[in-house]
């Protein structure tokens, strides 16, 4: 019998894929956002808002992760300027999108012709921390109905957000969420992260968001 | 719902570094899981006993050295396991908290012959 030292990381396999993801995407000068956040909290509404707001400045193509269904793609195909959707129902990975996912999905994307590009994650706060796809930065959605612990619950996923976005605003006088409680444990697990409250939906405070996507794209474009 | 791509690479990694050892069979694969980690052991084990079939890896032991949390706080660097899902600072009560271990998954050894 022989004992063997690896220490080696399970889930590298996962990140040297998604470092030539990035890899790729910089060569094309696209900057990719990750967004993540349990079903239905409003990650096609937030890129919905997106597009219409961002198209005169900016060509953006979408990756749509779902287990099925093309409903997403749909929604979004008139106002972007690619979209693939991909259906991991029969992959290994059914609950969160992974980076060989990205890199085949990248294959079906005018690189050159798009400056963002936005992957909606599969609905689900767990999963999808564990796996970058090689995007530059993460974005969380959490909306008020969900309840204010959802940092406490899940953390993992809120300490990696470059940006947190408190969804559905316009509900605030019908639910009890402690927004100060929710604002404190979102800064405590990750003190970086940009928190926007906005509504998808009335287009409260969205400018603050679109304002920093076009800013980390502008910049992202002078770093390569 | 993830570990069947997790324990893919499990089964690729171990035979690879069996093949580089020139080994015959593989008895044992230590892995280090963390608390906070999303994977569970139970589902690895489901998986591999199916992944493993007719390889060298076959009825090899997979051994879990779970990682338990462990936070350090941002403020004075105290080093704690949490006690309960509020993360706060058993010294000085603060509430800005980093990881510090429990997120780990990786193959630490394997014993082969």
């Amino acid at each position: 019998m022989k004992r063997i030292e690896i220490i080696q990381n399970v889930l590298e396999a996962n990140e040297t894929v998604a470092s030539r993801n990035q890899q790729l995407l910089d060569k094309h000068r696209v900057f990719a956002i990750n967004i993540m956040s349990a079903p239905g909290a409003g990650k096609t509404s937030l890129i919905l808002q997106t597009l219409t707001r961002l198209k005169g400045n900016l060509n953006t193509a979408i990756i749509e992760g779902d287990v099925a269904s093309i409903v997403d793609a749909e929604k979004v195909q008139s106002k972007a300027t690619a979209v693939v959707q991909i259906n991991t129902g029969n992959m290994p990975e059914s609950c969160s999108l992974i980076a060989a996912m990205i890199e085949s999905a990248l294959k079906d994307l005018p690189l050159d012709d798009i400056d963002l590009l936005l992957i909606e994650n599969v609905g689900n706060l767990i999963c999808p921390s564990e796996f970058t796809l090689g995007e530059h930065r993460r974005v969380v959605i959490s909306s008020l109905p969900e309840g204010d612990d959802k940092p406490t619950k899940y953390p993992l996923i809120f300490v990696d957000a470059d940006v947190v976005i408190i969804n559905k605003m316009d509900l605030f006088p019908h639910v009890d969420f402690d927004i100060t409680a929710f604002h404190r444990s979102v800064k405590g697990l990750n003190p970086k992260a940009n928190v926007f409250e906005v509504s998808c939906k009335t287009g409260e405070g969205m400018e603050k968001w679109y304002s920093w996507v076009l800013e980390q794209v502008k910049t992202n474009a002078t770093r390569l | 719902m993830h570990e069947l791509g997790v324990t893919e690479n499990i089964v690729n990694i171990a035979l690879t570094k069996a093949g580089e050892a020139q080994a015959n069979k593989v008895i044992r694969i230590n892995l280090v899981v963390g608390e906070l980690s999303g994977f569970v052991p139970d589902c690895i084990q489901f998986y591999f006993d199916s992944l493993s079939k007719d390889t060298i890896t076959q009825g090899a032991i997979l051994h879990f050295e779970l990682v338990p949390t462990q936070l350090c706080c941002r403020n004075c660097s105290t080093i704690f396991q949490p006690k309960d899902t509020l993360w706060s600072c058993p010294k000085c009560q603060g509430q800005s908290i980093e990881i510090f271990k429990g997120r780990e998954l990786y193959i630490e050894s394997m014993e082969v012959e």
